[in-house]
């Protein structure tokens, strides 16, 4: 009989803490394997639908960068709020909100045109997100709500208002009844990168500056510092002088206004006017890159990059093999789970024993994993 | 029940302990330990910080599993696997921390731990009439919360007696009472040694383990080091044995004109309301550091001295801003940013989560307290932080206070409680800072380490600061101080010269002999 006992590592282990995203890859491939075989469908297969054709030629590449553009945005700011120990789970719902705000000029403007109609927009979407995200900061401060339940509770009003919106007060007159604002105008779409390789447009560019200037931020600035001391020990932080309530308004805020950010560019960009739906769950996948790129802006970008590849290998089994979409949310449900299991490793080590451990000679046992840690 | 019978052994040894070790990940808490505990003997374990004890008790009362090691009770072999069995052994602790409901009353508590359906009137009784028996007076309706910490330990003393004990292990139990009531504990202890009952005393005060205590195991680094009798020894040759070789005393040079030299702290009626139900309300507190003294406050734990400390520090903000006067200007509504700009430093009583981020490096620590009074050589535009000029103060402090460290930059909680004591002071010292408030300065701190901080703070009051030291260590008031104050339930006595004062007075003070009138208390006295 043999039992597995975790043992607290002396100092959280440096290399598990860059191998566990790809341990918790690997295991999620194994799993993964195990449904398809599980539904009747050649593993190898279906992998090579899922995650090789899909990008296996550059308009594809460009599809992914556009899945990947709001995810990344989105789970930067959220890296932020999660190192200072603030649990945003609410980005849905900010993302939403920015896409309404930025959408007030090209559809109550349409008239208003020219090369400023873009930045205003994407100023206004960052602006909503920040105000929605603003609601259950000041729940936390004031009443010190808890802020999981408030931010997440909120998604749910921003999508039905949403859907009221585009059913009500600014459906296309001209729609034929269908619940939708009006075309954006040439003037308040995004512009594409490349237009005759494929469909990217500077959203992408937005989330990649957004990684590089969080990560400036966290790592090498005064800020940086702030939010991390106030995360892993919030009495240091205020000896230190630093507010709470100062930086749950600031984590909020500056992860509402890059969800919001995400959600204009998304509209402008992507959909070009709004609808009932305009998200696949970004705001939640988000939660996912973000812990899978280990709380990193520049983790993140890759991870944001794996997990639009579970978007589009969601559709391409879908048509190619007929099997539900909804697999796509398994792959991304299973990859949190393996991530946040294999984050244990950071912090303990697996040990094997016996059960007939409690002789005096136990401690020879112990002599095994401390040469493990001498290296 | 873990007994099992196996050889017989030596019966007049109540307690037998051969090879006890306990091994934590790298380190060797307890390395072979050996212990005999006779019937009817006060043996005394004594240690340093870190030198193994509280891991060994907690073996002895099954709360920690041994790697290796045998344990005979009664010269019987047994496996102690929880503190059920070792109750059952007749095997009571009474713990440092205490383990107490505050929102319960003290016969509620005691019932939690008894455990055996009895209704808490007739337990209520039992400890009512255990408790004037041995002198212990006790009220066992009175909520916990409203009790004072030697009224609490009374409570653990007293729950522990009702399981009928034939050893009662005692970790630190004078640590948190006036010398008075560790007078009266003492009284209770030679009592039930002479009921037969063999009692394990840890505590590193020389003194009165020399005074109670027949027998004495001396622990360091985790090995026994050795046995004696300390009424045999001196408290010199029993610290040499604790800390293994001689501990350089601390130099004090007499303060001179500190009577017309400028007060550097002023506090000024200050009063707080408690922040929770448990929290000590500060009342009406006065108090001057003047420049090149050392002010001591005594107290028991949990008299206010945590809620002074954030008052005075700015963690907590005061009503009147005149009520906190820092270098002759109003402090009280300025942030503790605001006052540590107008040239205060402040060490707090908890270092890892506190005074120090346990997983952040030394120098990202040291930013932590001195982000912005050292703005302009530690923050460049921008808000950049110049990483390589806070590593290099960081190194400059590690090697003025003489930090032993295993990495160049390790994060906080990598670091002994000593050595990280040691940064925590010397990052505030290194400013040279004009007032200094430290709250327990050394506790928890081995020898070496506590007499090097201890020196570094008399330094800087005679370079012309002033230092304010909180502390439960009586005897490291009077090594550091100038004038003593105590504080008792929030209230604050007149200082008294380090001159005037002795352990008695002292101890009344803490006792809660008429705070605010020293001088007409020491009349009675």
């Amino acid at each position: 009989m043999m039992r597995i006992e975790l043992v607290k590592r002396p100092q959280r282990s440096a290399l598990f803490s860059v191998l566990s995203p790809f341990i918790a890859f690997a295991l999620t491939m194994i799993a993964g394997a195990i449904m398809f075989a599980l539904l009747g469908v050649n593993p190898l297969d279906a992998f090579n639908i899922y995650f090789i054709q899909p990008i296996s030629e550059v308009w594809q590449l460009h599809e992914l960068a556009i899945k990947a553009a709001p995810l990344i945005l989105i789970a930067v700011g959220l890296s932020v709020c999660y190192k200072a120990n603030i649990w945003n789970i609410g980005a849905e719902g900010q993302f939403i909100f920015g896409a309404i705000f930025g959408s007030i000029i090209p559809v109550l403007f349409p008239q208003f045109e020219g090369p400023l109609v873009i930045p205003l927009m994407l100023l206004l979407g960052m602006v909503g997100g920040a105000l929605y995200a603003s609601i259950p900061a000041f729940l936390k401060t004031r009443f010190s709500t808890n802020e999981i339940l408030t931010s997440l509770m909120l998604v749910y009003v921003a999508q039905l208002f949403l859907d009221w919106l585009v059913r009500g007060p600014w459906r296309d007159p001209q729609g034929h009844g269908f619940p939708q604002t009006i075309q954006f105008g040439d003037s308040a779409v995004l512009p594409e990168l490349m237009p005759d390789a494929g469909r990217a447009n500077w959203g992408f560019v937005f989330a990649l500056v957004a990684a590089v200037a969080i990560w400036l931020m966290m790592s090498r600035m005064l800020k940086g510092f702030e939010v991390r001391v106030l995360g892993s020990s919030p009495r240091a932080g205020r000896f230190a002088g630093f507010g709470l309530n100062r930086m749950v308004f600031f984590t909020f805020l500056l992860s509402g206004a890059l969800a919001g950010l995400a959600g204009i560019s998304e509209v402008s960009g992507a959909i070009g006017q709004l609808q009932p739906v305009i998200s696949p769950g970004y705001g939640f996948t988000a939660i996912i890159v973000a812990f899978l790129g280990r709380l990193n802006p520049l983790g993140i970008v890759a991870a944001g990059l794996v997990l639009a590849l579970t978007y589009l290998g969601g559709e391409a089994v879908q048509s190619a093999l007929g099997i539900s979409d909804k697999v796509a949310r398994v792959f991304q449900g299973m990859l949190l789970f393996f991530v946040l299991g294999c984050d244990t490793l950071i912090h303990y080590r697996i040990r094997l024993i016996g059960v007939a451990l409690m002789k005096p000679n136990a401690a020879k046992l112990d002599a095994a994993p401390k040469l493990e840690e001498a290296r | 029940m873990g007994g099992t019978v196996s050889a017989n052994h030596d019966r007049s040894n109540l307690l037998e302990v051969r090879g006890l070790t306990k091994i934590f990940g790298t380190l060797t808490a307890c390395d072979h330990i050996d212990l005999n505990i006779a019937k009817g003997e006060i043996h005394a374990l004594l240690g340093e910080n870190g030198a193994g004890k509280s891991t060994l008790v907690k073996m002895l009362f099954g709360s920690l599993e041994p790697n290796s090691g045998e344990i005979f009770w009664d010269g019987k072999a047994v496996k102690i696997t929880s503190p059920g069995v070792a109750k059952k052994l007749g095997i009571g602790m009474v713990f440092q921390h205490f383990s107490l409901f505050e929102a319960l009353t003290a016969a509620e508590n005691i019932a939690l731990s008894l455990n055996d359906g009895s209704p808490i009137s007739t337990i209520a009784a039992k400890a009512r009439a255990l408790s004037f028996s041995y002198g212990l007076p006790l009220d066992p309706d009175s909520l916990v919360g409203d009790l004072s910490v030697g009224e609490r330990q009374r409570i653990e003393i007293i729950r522990c007696l009702l399981q009928t004990p034939q050893l009662i292990i005692l970790d630190e139990p004078t640590s948190v009472l006036t010398p008075q009531e560790a007078d009266k504990l003492f009284e209770t202890l030679e009592r039930l040694r002479s009921e037969g009952k063999s009692i394990l005393y840890i505590s590193h005060r020389l003194e009165e383990v020399k005074r109670i205590c027949d027998r004495a195991t001396v622990l360091r680094h985790g090995k026994v080091v050795g046995h004696c009798n300390p009424r045999e020894e001196t408290a010199a040759s029993l610290a040499r044995m604790m800390v293994g070789s001689e501990v350089k005393a601390v130099e004090r040079a007499p303060a001179e004109g500190i009577e017309t030299a400028p007060a550097l702290l002023e506090i000024r009626g200050l009063t707080r309301k408690p922040a929770t139900p448990f929290a000590i309300p500060l009342k009406n507190i006065n108090l001057t550091v003047r420049a090149g003294e050392v002010i001591g406050i005594a107290g028991v734990a949990g008299n206010g001295q945590g809620e002074f400390f954030e008052s005075v520090s700015g963690e907590v903000l005061q009503q009147d801003a005149g009520s906190v006067r820092i270098r002759g200007k109003d402090a009280g509504a300025l942030s503790i940013t605001g006052r540590r700009l107008m040239g205060a430093a402040f060490v707090p009583e908890e270092r890892l989560g506190h005074g120090a981020a346990p997983r952040m490096k030394l120098s990202e620590n040291l930013l932590l307290s001195r982000h912005a009074t050292d703005g302009k050589s530690f923050v460049g535009s921008g808000g950049m932080v110049k990483n390589s000029a806070v590593y290099s103060a960081a190194q400059r402090i590690i090697t003025a206070m003489d930090v032993r460290k295993s990495a160049p930059d390790p994060e906080a909680a990598a670091l002994s409680g000593g050595n990280l004591q040691k940064f925590i002071v010397g990052r505030e010292l290194d400013r040279k800072p004009s007032v200094m408030i430290v709250n327990q300065p050394t506790w928890g701190v081995d020898a070496g380490a506590a007499a090097r901080i201890r020196q570094a703070l008399i330094e800087l009051a005679r370079s012309g600061s002033a230092v304010l030291v909180i502390s439960q260590d009586l005897d490291e008031l009077f090594e550091l101080s100038d004038a003593i104050a105590v504080m008792h339930n929030g209230q604050l006595s007149a200082p008294l010269p380090i001159a005037e004062a002795t352990f008695e007075k002292i101890g009344l003070l803490m006792g809660g002999a008429e705070p605010g009138h020293a001088e007409h208390s020491l009349e009675i006295a």
